[in-house]
C-alpha cells in the first residue's frame, strides 16, 4: 500500500482512453464499475471536447457481481459495435475488472466481429496512464499497420500525441508547418486525429516523427524494427532542440537543414539588455521526463538560467533524466510522491519552479513563481488561442510563458530601491499580476502584524539550528525583496556554517552576499 | 394548518409507472462524497483503501484541485497487497500509524471502501475496529463504503452518515435530528428557524466536530435535508428514532412544507408559523420569480445524477412553471421520495437506474429546453444545441431553504440566460 495524496498520473486505462479519444473510428469496450465513468469529464471538462470519449463502459455494480459479468461485456460489446459502427475495437479492464478476471480479450474474439478486436493487457496495480498510452498505441499499431510501398513524396508519420496531451494539439500544427516548410508531408499523425484505417497506411511513410516518448516510443521501436522506418530522437522543443531537430530530419532524408527562421523572436528576446535580469535565476524543474529535459536545455542555455534541482514523475524516463541532472550538476528526483517534491522545493528555494499544475500550488504556498512546462493538465493548460511548445513558435511561446510569473526587470530594480515605500513594497507581489494591494505595515503601528507568509515559516523551519539570526540581521532580511529572500537567508546560513559562526549579524549578512555576488 | 402544499390538479407522480434502465451509467461512485463531506467536518480525515482510479478520481471529480492539504488520501493497493504476499491488515495499519503521526488534529478516521476493496474482501471493519482500540479515544475510527459497485455519487454521504449512526449514544430525550450535510452557513439559518418556532433541542447529523454532542434514541425524531439518504434514515429508524416524511427544502414551497411538517409534530401554532415564515416566505417568492423569469413556459430533461432530480423537478415545475419531460433518478425511494412525488404534476416520465445511449436518444428526440445531467454529458450535448445544467453543481453550492431558493432557480436560468446572451453560433 502506497498513500497518496496526489497522484502526477492516472491508472493506465486512463492512457488507452487518451489514445482512442484522440483518435476516430475506434472505441474502447471497458469492463469497469459503475463510477468509473468520471473519466470522461476529464475529456469532456478539462479538454472542452465537445463529443463524449468513444468508451463504453459495463458501469457493472454489486448485485452483477454475483451473477454473470462476463454477460454484462459481451452486451456492451454488442452495443458499441451497433450502435457506433467502429472500424475496429480496443478492449480491456479497469483497476476492479482485472479482479474479477472475465478476460475480455478472450470474450471479445469469440463474438465474431467482422472488424480487428484488439486485447489490451494494462496491469493497473503496477503501471499508470503513460504507460497505458504507450502500450495502448503499440498494439493499435502492431495489430494494424503493415509493411508497404513508400510514399513518392518524402512523408512521415506525427507519432505520440493524444487526448488530453499538454499542447499536443498546437504542437502538431506547428510540427507539420515545420515539416512542409522543409519539403516534407505527413503521412500519418497519430493517435490524435487518425482512423484505424490510417494506422493501416502508417508504413507509407519513410520516417516517424516520434513527439512524445512517453506515449509512442513502443510503437516507434516496433515501427523501426517491422516496418523498416528510423524514428527521431530529438523532442524539438526549445530553439536549440529544433535546429538540431531539423538537422537530424535532414540526416535522415537527405533534405535541406536551411530553412527560414524568421519566426523565432526568442534568442533575440532572450538577448535583449530587457532579460540581464533573468540571468543566473535558480530554477527548479519537475514534470513529465521529456519536457523537463527540453525544458534543463531551454533554462541554462537559452535563458540563462541555473537549474538547482529537476526531476520527472514518471519511472521510465528515470534514466534519462538521471544522467541529465548529471550534466547540469544536481541531483535527479525521481518520484510520484507530491509531497516530496514540495520538500525539495523548499529545501531548495529556487526563485522559479518550471513545473506542472502541481507545483503551481507548490509555488503558490512557498511564494515562489511558477511555469507550467508538463503535463499533468488543467484547464488553463488547453487555451483557445494557438500556443504550442514544439518548434519556432514553441520557442516564442515558451519564453512569455516562462517570463511572465516574475517580477520584470525594472520593477525588480525599482522594488530593491524603494524598497520601503508603503504602497510598493515586495509584499504587494508582481504588478502584472493583479491581486489585491496590501499597505506595508509601519512599524510601530499598534495594529497587529500581518500573518508571517508560508515562505517565512518554512524559512524558519529550515534554518540550521545552529545558528541564531540576530535581530538587527533578521531586520535587515526582511527588507531583501521576496523574490531573492529565502535565497538570500540559505546562502547566509550555509556561508555562517561553513565558518563555523554561531550567530548570524548584519555584517555576517553582507559578508555572505559579497562572497556569493555574480 | 394551511401551510400544506396543494397537491397538483391533475394528479401527481407517486402512482406513475417507473420506466426502470440497465445499461451504462454515466454517474460518479460514492467516494466523489468526501470532496464535501471533508469540507464539513472540520476534524475527519477520509482514508479511501482502493486503487489509482480512486485517487485519480478524487483529484478530478471535483472539477478542481483543492490545494490545502486536503483531509484525504488513497491507500493505493499495490501489487504485493493482492497477491497475499503482504497482509493488508498490517499493510494499513502502518499507512494509519503514519497518517495520525502527522496529523494530530484528526479526531475521526473514516476508512473508505472502494470497488478493488470490495472484491478482494478486505474487511475494512475489522480494521476499524482494531485501530479503534489502538488510537482511541483521542481518534474514533469508522468505516463506510464509497465503492462504485455500491454507491452511486451522493450515496457516499449516505454511507458515512449510516456508519456513524450506530455508536451513537442512546438517550431518551424529546429532540429533533436533522440529518444531511449542508454548508455551515444554511445550517445556522435553518436553525435560527427551527428556533424561531420554539423547537429547541434540535441536533444535526453530521455535527461539525467529533466532540460536538449527539445521541438518538425512541424519543428521537427526525427529518432529512438531502433525498439521498436511505441508509442513514434506515439506521435511524434501527435505532429507534422516527421519520418525519416531507418534500425536501427546496424553493419556497419546500421549505414551507418541510418546516410545516415539523410544526406539526411539535405542535407550534399557526400564528407562530407565521410569524417566523412570512417574512422569508416573500422573500424567497420574490427572489424565485425573479430568478425564473427565463425558465417559464421551458422544458426540462433529467438525467439520472445526484438523486435530489425528483425535488428539484418539483421545484421547477411547480414555483419556476416549467415543465419536465423526463425525470431520472439513480433509484427511487418511496419512503423518502413519496413526498415530492405527489405534488410533481403529472405528464413526465419518471424513470430509475440508467441506459445512457438510450437515454440521450429520448433527450436527442425531446430537444428539452433545459438537460440537467452529469459534467461527462454537458459539453456534448451542448455541442448538439441543447442547453444544460451540469449536475455537480446543485450539489456543491448551497441551494436549501428560502434564503438560497433565488440562488437555486439562478442555476438553472443562467444557462438559459447565457444561450440568448451569446450571439455567435460555436463553430462545432
Amino acid at each position: 500500500m502506497k498513500l497518496s495524496v496526489w497522484t502526477y498520473e492516472g491508472p493506465p486505462h486512463v492512457g488507452a482512453m487518451r489514445v482512442a479519444t484522440g483518435m476516430k473510428g475506434l472505441h474502447y469496450v471497458l469492463h469497469a464499475p459503475q463510477g468509473d465513468t468520471y473519466a470522461d469529464l476529464l475529456f469532456t471538462m478539462i479538454e472542452r471536447r465537445n463529443h463524449r470519449p468513444p468508451v463504453s463502459y459495463t458501469t457493472f455494480q454489486a448485485r452483477d457481481l454475483g451473477a454473470d459479468t462476463a454477460h454484462l461485456f459481451k452486451d456492451a460489446c454488442q452495443d458499441a459495435v451497433d450502435r457506433f459502427k467502429p472500424q475496429a475495437i480496443i478492449v480491456g479492464a479497469s483497476c476492479t475488472a482485472e479482479l474479477i478476471q472475465d478476460d475480455p480479450a478472450g470474450l471479445a474474439e469469440t463474438m465474431g466481429f467482422d472488424i480487428p478486436v484488439i486485447p489490451l493487457e494494462l496491469p493497473s496495480y503496477q503501471r499508470k496512464e503513460n504507460f497505458g498510452c504507450d502500450e495502448t498505441f503499440f498494439q493499435i499499431v502492431r495489430h494494424l499497420a503493415k509493411p508497404m510501398e513508400r510514399t513518392a513524396r518524402v512523408t512521415c508519420n506525427l507519432i505520440g500525441p493524444t487526448g488530453l496531451g499538454f499542447r499536443h494539439r498546437d504542437d502538431i500544427e506547428e510540427l507539420t508547418g515545420l515539416l512542409s516548410d522543409m519539403g516534407i508531408d505527413v503521412n500519418v499523425c497519430a493517435p490524435m486525429g487518425a482512423t484505424p484505417a490510417d494506422i493501416a497506411r502508417m508504413g507509407a511513410a519513410h520516417f516517424n516523427v516520434l513527439m512524445y516518448p512517453e506515449t509512442a516510443e513502443s510503437a516507434a521501436r516496433w515501427m523501426e524494427r517491422e516496418l523498416d522506418q528510423p524514428y527521431t530522437k530529438i523532442v524539438p522543443i526549445g530553439a536549440g532542440a529544433t535546429r538540431d531537430f531539423i538537422a537530424e530530419v535532414a540526416a535522415i532524408t537527405g533534405k535541406s537543414a536551411l530553412i527560414d527562421e524568421s519566426r523565432l523572436r526568442q534568442p533575440w528576446y532572450a538577448a535583449s539588455v530587457d532579460s540581464t535580469y533573468l540571468t543566473g535565476k535558480r530554477v527548479f524543474l519537475f514534470g513529465d521526463g521529456t519536457h523537463v529535459k527540453a525544458a534543463a536545455r531551454i533554462a541554462r542555455d537559452e535563458m540563462g538560467f541555473e537549474v538547482c534541482g529537476m526531476g520527472c514523475f514518471n519511472r521510465e524516463m528515470a534514466r534519462d533524466i538521471r544522467k541529465t541532472a548529471k550534466d547540469y550538476g544536481v541531483e535527479a528526483l525521481i518520484t510520484d510522491d507530491y509531497l516530496e517534491v514540495e520538500e525539495a522545493i523548499e529545501r531548495l528555494q529556487p526563485e522559479m519552479i518550471l513545473g506542472t499544475q502541481m507545483e503551481r500550488h507548490i509555488g503558490k504556498r512557498l511564494g515562489i513563481p511558477c511555469a507550467v512546462i508538463s503535463a499533468p493538465v488543467h484547464v488553463q493548460d488547453f487555451p483557445a488561442r494557438y500556443s504550442p511548445q514544439m518548434g519556432f513558435e514553441g520557442a516564442n511561446v515558451i519564453f512569455d510563458t516562462w517570463v511572465h510569473p516574475l517580477v520584470m526587470g525594472l520593477e525588480e530594480h525599482l522594488l530593491h530601491m524603494f524598497r520601503e515605500d508603503f504602497e510598493f513594497h515586495d509584499d504587494a507581489g508582481a504588478s502584472h499580476h493583479g491581486g489585491q494591494a496590501k499597505p506595508r505595515v509601519v512599524e510601530g503601528d499598534q495594529s497587529p502584524t500581518p500573518a508571517a507568509s508560508p515562505l517565512e515559516f518554512s524559512d524558519q523551519k529550515n534554518a540550521d539550528d545552529n545558528v541564531i539570526w540576530l535581530d538587527d540581521a533578521e531586520r535587515e532580511l526582511k527588507k531583501i525583496p521576496f523574490f531573492v529572500r529565502g535565497k538570500a537567508r540559505r546562502n547566509t546560513e550555509n556561508f555562517a556554517t561553513e565558518r563555523g559562526l554561531a550567530e548570524i549579524s548584519v555584517d555576517t549578512l553582507y559578508e555572505a552576499k559579497a562572497h556569493f555576488a555574480r | 394548518m394551511t401551510y400544506a402544499p396543494t397537491p397538483p390538479t391533475g394528479g401527481g407522480c407517486r402512482t406513475a409507472p417507473v420506466l426502470k434502465e440497465r445499461g451504462q451509467r454515466e454517474v460518479f461512485c460514492g467516494l466523489t462524497g468526501i470532496i464535501w463531506l471533508h469540507r464539513k467536518m472540520q476534524d475527519a480525515f477520509f482514508l479511501v483503501v482502493g486503487s489509482r482510479t480512486c485517487a485519480h478520481l478524487l483529484q478530478s471529480a471535483a472539477g478542481v484541485m483543492i490545494f490545502a492539504e486536503p483531509r484525504f488520501a488513497t491507500a493505493i493497493l499495490e501489487e504485493g497487497d493482492l497477491a497475499g504476499l503482504k497482509d493488508a491488515q498490517d499493510e494499513l495499519d502502518a499507512q494509519v500509524d503514519r497518517l495520525l503521526a502527522r496529523r494530530p488534529d484528526i479526531k475521526q478516521l473514516f476508512l473508505v471502501g472502494s470497488c478493488p476493496s470490495e472484491v478482494i474482501k478486505l474487511d475494512l471493519a475489522k480494521a476499524a475496529e482494531r485501530l479503534s482500540i489502538t488510537h482511541g479515544p483521542s481518534v474514533r475510527v469508522l468505516n463506510f463504503s464509497g465503492s462504485g459497485i455500491e454507491t452511486t455519487f451522493t450515496e457516499g454521504e449516505d454511507a458515512c452518515l449510516a456508519s456513524m449512526v450506530p455508536v451513537l449514544p442512546e438517550t431518551d430525550a424529546r429532540q429533533l435530528v436533522v440529518v444531511g450535510a449542508l454548508p455551515d452557513v444554511v445550517e445556522d439559518q435553518m436553525l435560527a428557524l427551527l428556533g424561531g418556532l420554539g423547537i429547541d433541542t434540535v441536533r444535526c447529523l453530521p455535527t461539525r466536530t467529533a466532540a460536538d454532542e449527539l445521541s438518538v434514541g425512541p424519543n428521537t425524531v427526525f427529518a432529512l435535508t438531502q433525498p439521498f439518504l436511505g441508509e442513514t434514515h434506515a439506521a435511524l429508524l434501527r435505532r429507534h428514532a422516527r421519520h418525519l416524511p416531507a418534500p425536501f427544502p427546496y424553493g419556497e414551497e419546500g421549505t414551507t412544507a418541510w418546516l410545516a411538517t415539523i410544526a406539526a409534530e411539535f405542535g407550534v401554532d399557526a400564528d407562530t408559523f407565521a410569524k417566523v415564515t412570512d417574512a422569508p416566505r416573500a422573500r424567497a417568492r420574490a427572489a424565485v420569480s425573479q430568478a425564473s423569469e427565463a425558465l417559464r413556459g421551458k422544458s426540462v430533461f433529467f438525467m439520472p445524477d445526484s438523486q435530489m432530480e425528483i425535488p428539484l423537478a418539483r421545484f421547477l415545475a411547480r414555483e419556476c412553471g416549467m415543465q419536465p419531460i423526463e425525470v431520472g433518478q439513480p433509484y427511487i425511494h418511496d419512503a423518502l421520495h413519496g413526498p415530492d412525488l405527489d405534488l410533481l404534476p403529472a405528464g413526465p416520465q419518471i424513470s430509475e437506474g440508467q441506459d445512457v445511449d438510450k437515454q440521450l436518444d429520448r433527450a436527442r428526440a425531446a430537444r428539452p429546453d433545459l438537460t440537467v445531467c452529469g459534467l461527462g454529458l454537458a459539453n456534448p450535448l451542448e455541442a448538439e444545441g441543447l442547453t444544460t445544467k451540469w449536475a455537480i453543481e446543485l450539489v456543491f453550492t448551497p441551494v436549501h431553504f428560502y434564503e438560497q431558493a433565488g440562488d437555486l432557480a439562478g442555476l438553472f436560468s443562467r444557462p438559459v440566460r447565457r444561450r440568448n446572451m451569446l450571439g455567435l453560433e460555436a463553430a462545432e
